[in-house]
């Protein structure tokens, strides 16, 4: 069977505005470094097929994929695009190389939500338009908001222990160079800050950020030609759940749960908790989904609140998550949040994270949401 | 690429369904998508609960006017706790639905997978849907000139005529064959038993573009099953497999291209013909369905997947080649031009239409040179996507 590794990673951006580039650019930039990255490649030569991940309306073009081979060297060769999360490009791209078919696969995802004047607007429009969008709801985290209660009922979490969350998270991204948003808060901060939609105040809510994120994968023969030291794609794992809204159960994430047993699955792992070293990033765009999540996908239990108290999801604790920041910290730079995080992933298992740094990071668990009013999430399981 | 070498596992389709193709139907999107996905379920036997990944496709979101569509619409294929992803390359997303679903099928990530396409070009855009493809354009350079699509199409398709010396009433042939050839098509929304003079003296809508030169627009949606190997062993005794698979994307820089022959198709022919093992695709290919949104496409198409020389696919149209009991039968579905043209569902509607012909099912449409090969081919974008998917008995 053919094994995937990645073998280049490269970002442009982390911005909250970036007028000076546009995102044919960042991305050029992006691509640029992660074939450097991956020993120097060329794409003309070297790659066989570019994915990009991307959606019409957050690009503001009809058909935005025209937009796609110029910045990735893909010009007259295969390109298309997953209107997806970056990480459903990791697996397409994935299933491209175990078929036999391909042996390099470039993918791209990019996000330049400070070009998005209506921003609101188009979140609205992604609702359903028949039994949600005629509600007019006064917000666009109004849904999220009914979905971060059902979960705190049903597993009893208090207002605090979303703020433990987030003070923790925000003080990683002090670590990083990506998290423009970083700060040190403290739970009284928290506790005062302003409601955005109950129970999510401001703090409970990422902002976004522009950025561009390229990634390189490679069958287990060619990437062995390239490096001794790989990052391996042990599993991958996408679904989602039903579309309308009120027929779902907000308690948990079916749809990272399902993720996550297939994603396992293909990885041989019976436990996610004992992988050995384990790094974990994931979608925090809202406080409450990054504890949502780490029940969803076996990572905690419903006492997951005093899982948080006593220090398992910190940097020094048995199951660090983001231990560079996430969301909260980088802002959310639309489809790209996925390769976010996989970037993060891949620095920490090729111990390049600098100051946010797990010792002996080993394997790592990743995690991507597609936000706005979809029920999809994706898993990638990583190894050194 | 190594391309045939190391693809070990098999790929076939073992059924297919389409929604009616009209101009306005009353379906959502969502209902659109579980007409079509029922009837190919349907033919192959299974059952929403058999299917473990659905690959769909739709093009432009704002048609349905509903960001993240895909998402939208998934409900209606029974993504329900499933895997599910949405691709697309414009108007060459249609074949490229099958194209990714090959993969993961192929990769044994999906043993059982429902592949899907969509488009409800109706309802969102006023005054015509048209209007979508005024934002389809580079905002700087190109946006300001405010293009539509029959423009830059009338520009390549007179490139053409001039290049290749091409008269407009060898043109329009294709317009009358496959509009016949339509007649015979449950589904068709444009079928209609005209003259090379009907189209002629249809209105002039961008020279040298006439009304009858043009495909409709129109709602619909198709689907397929395409299963691993193993599976369809289990629930058919005539499986079609999936014999090669080719796409390549060109530059946004179209007018920087020579219009007159679509490099873009012929690169992805290529690495079709190579995974297929077809040298001489001329003696290969027994039915063809190329993408025919103008008439003057479906020529261009032919040259650019070689079965045609080169300025030579007027001269096969006249002698009748291309015919549906010629040589070489060219959309004896009546293509977009008869059928209809919901975008990435008209691509699909094509391989569904080649996997019929060579199950020897597609009734009144059935070709006569009892088909082996079959390839199906779309184009998108900018003048600058070229999907091809082959078709093997």
């Amino acid at each position: 069977m053919v094994e995937v590794a990645v073998i280049g990673m490269g970002y442009s951006g982390f911005s909250p505005s970036t007028p000076h580039l546009s995102f044919r650019e960042m991305v050029y930039e992006a691509a640029k470094r992660a074939y450097i990255d991956a020993g120097d490649i060329d794409p003309r030569r070297d790659i066989d097929a570019f994915v990009s991940c991307q959606e019409d309306f957050w690009e503001g073009v009809s058909i935005s994929d025209e937009f796609a081979p110029e910045q990735i060297g893909g010009v007259l060769k295969p390109v298309y695009t997953v209107a997806g999360d970056g990480l459903q490009c990791i697996a397409s791209a994935v299933a491209m190389i175990k078929s036999g078919a391909f042996d390099v696969v470039a993918v791209e995802a990019h996000g330049k939500p400070s070009e998005i004047s209506t921003l609101s607007d188009i979140v609205r429009f992604s609702f359903d338009p028949i039994y949600v969008r005629p509600l007019d709801l006064a917000s666009i985290h109004a849904l999220q908001a009914i979905e971060a209660r059902a979960f705190m009922d049903s597993f009893n979490i208090s207002k605090e222990a979303l703020g433990l969350y987030v003070v923790m998270s925000r003080r990683n991204g002090l670590r990083s160079s990506r998290a423009s948003h970083a700060s040190e808060i403290d739970l009284d901060t928290y506790m005062k800050s302003d409601m955005v939609s109950d129970p999510l105040s401001e703090h409970d809510i990422a902002p976004f950020s522009d950025a561009a994120i390229v990634a390189v994968l490679a069958s287990d023969t060619v990437a062995r030609g390239y490096s001794d030291d790989l990052v391996w794609v042990r599993g991958v794992g996408f679904a989602s759940d039903i579309y309308t809204y009120v027929f779902r159960d907000l308690s948990i994430d079916r749809s990272a749960r399902i993720a996550a047993d297939k994603a396992y699955k293909m990885a041989g792992i019976d436990s996610p908790k004992s992988l050995r070293n384990l790094v974990v990033e994931l979608d925090e765009r809202y406080s409450y989904k990054a504890l949502q999540t780490l029940i969803s996908i076996g990572l905690a239990g419903p006492d997951i609140a005093r899982d948080l108290e006593s220090g398992v999801f910190n940097r020094s604790g048995a199951i660090p998550v983001n231990p560079g920041g996430g969301a909260l910290s980088e802002g959310v730079p639309l489809e790209a949040h996925g390769l976010a995080r996989l970037l993060s992933g891949y620095e920490q298992l090729k111990g390049r994270a600098g100051s946010a740094q797990i010792d002996d990071a080993e394997n790592a668990i990743i995690h991507g949401w597609r936000g706005f009013a979809t029920a999809t999430s994706s898993i990638v399981v990583l190894s050194r | 690429m190594r391309f045939n070498l190391r693809v070990k596992n098999r790929v076939a389709v073992i059924g297919a369904g389409l929604t009616l193709f009209r101009r306005r139907l009353l379906e959502t999107p969502q209902e659109m998508v579980w007409i079509a996905a029922s009837r190919a379920l349907e033919q192959a036997g299974l059952d929403f609960r058999d299917i473990d990944c659905v690959i769909s496709g739709s093009a432009p979101d704002a048609f349905d006017g509903v960001h993240l569509k895909g998402e939208y619409y998934s409900e209606g294929a029974g993504v329900v706790g499933k895997p599910h992803i949405r691709v697309y390359v414009g108007g060459g997303t249609g074949v490229f639905v099958p194209v990714a679903a090959w993969w993961y099928v192929a990769s044994g990530l999906c043993r059982r997978a429902l592949v899907v396409a969509e488009e409800k070009m109706s309802s969102a855009a006023e005054p015509h849907p048209q209007a979508v493809f005024r934002h389809i354009w580079d905002p700087l350079v190109e946006k300001p000139l405010n293009p539509n699509l029959i423009w830059i199409f009338a520009l390549e398709m007179h490139r053409y005529m001039h290049k290749c010396r091409v008269s407009k009433e060898d043109i329009a042939l294709v317009s009358v064959k496959n509009k016949r050839n339509a007649l015979d098509h449950p589904s068709a929304q444009a079928a209609a038993d005209i003259t090379v003079d009907d189209v002629l003296n249809s209105p002039m809508l961008v020279y040298p573009v006439n009304r009858l030169d043009i495909s409709p627009v129109s709602d619909g949606a198709a689907a397929l099953v395409m299963v691993s190997e193993e599976w369809a062993r289990r629930y058919t005794d005539n499986p079609i497999w999936v014999a090669g698979i080719g796409f390549t994307l060109d530059t946004t820089s179209w007018t920087n291209r020579e219009l007159s022959f679509p490099v873009y198709v012929r690169n992805a022919a290529e690495m079709a013909y190579r995974m297929a093992g077809i040298d001489n695709p001329v003696k290969s290919i027994d039915v063809v369905e190329p993408y025919d949104p103008f008439d003057y496409k479906e020529l261009h198409h032919l040259e650019g997947l070689g079965l045609a020389p080169r300025c030579g696919a007027a001269k096969l149209t006249r002698e009748g080649v291309t015919a549906r009991d010629g040589d070489l039968p060219t959309c004896p579905s009546g293509g977009l031009l008869g059928v209809g043209n919901p975008i990435a569902a008209a691509g699909l509607m094509k391989v569904a239409e080649i996997f019929w012909q060579l199950r020897g099912e597609a009734g009144a449409r059935q070709v006569k040179n009892d088909p082996v090969t079959g390839l199906a081919q779309a184009w998108g974008d900018l003048m600058q996507a070229g999907t091809v998917i082959i078709l093997r008995r």
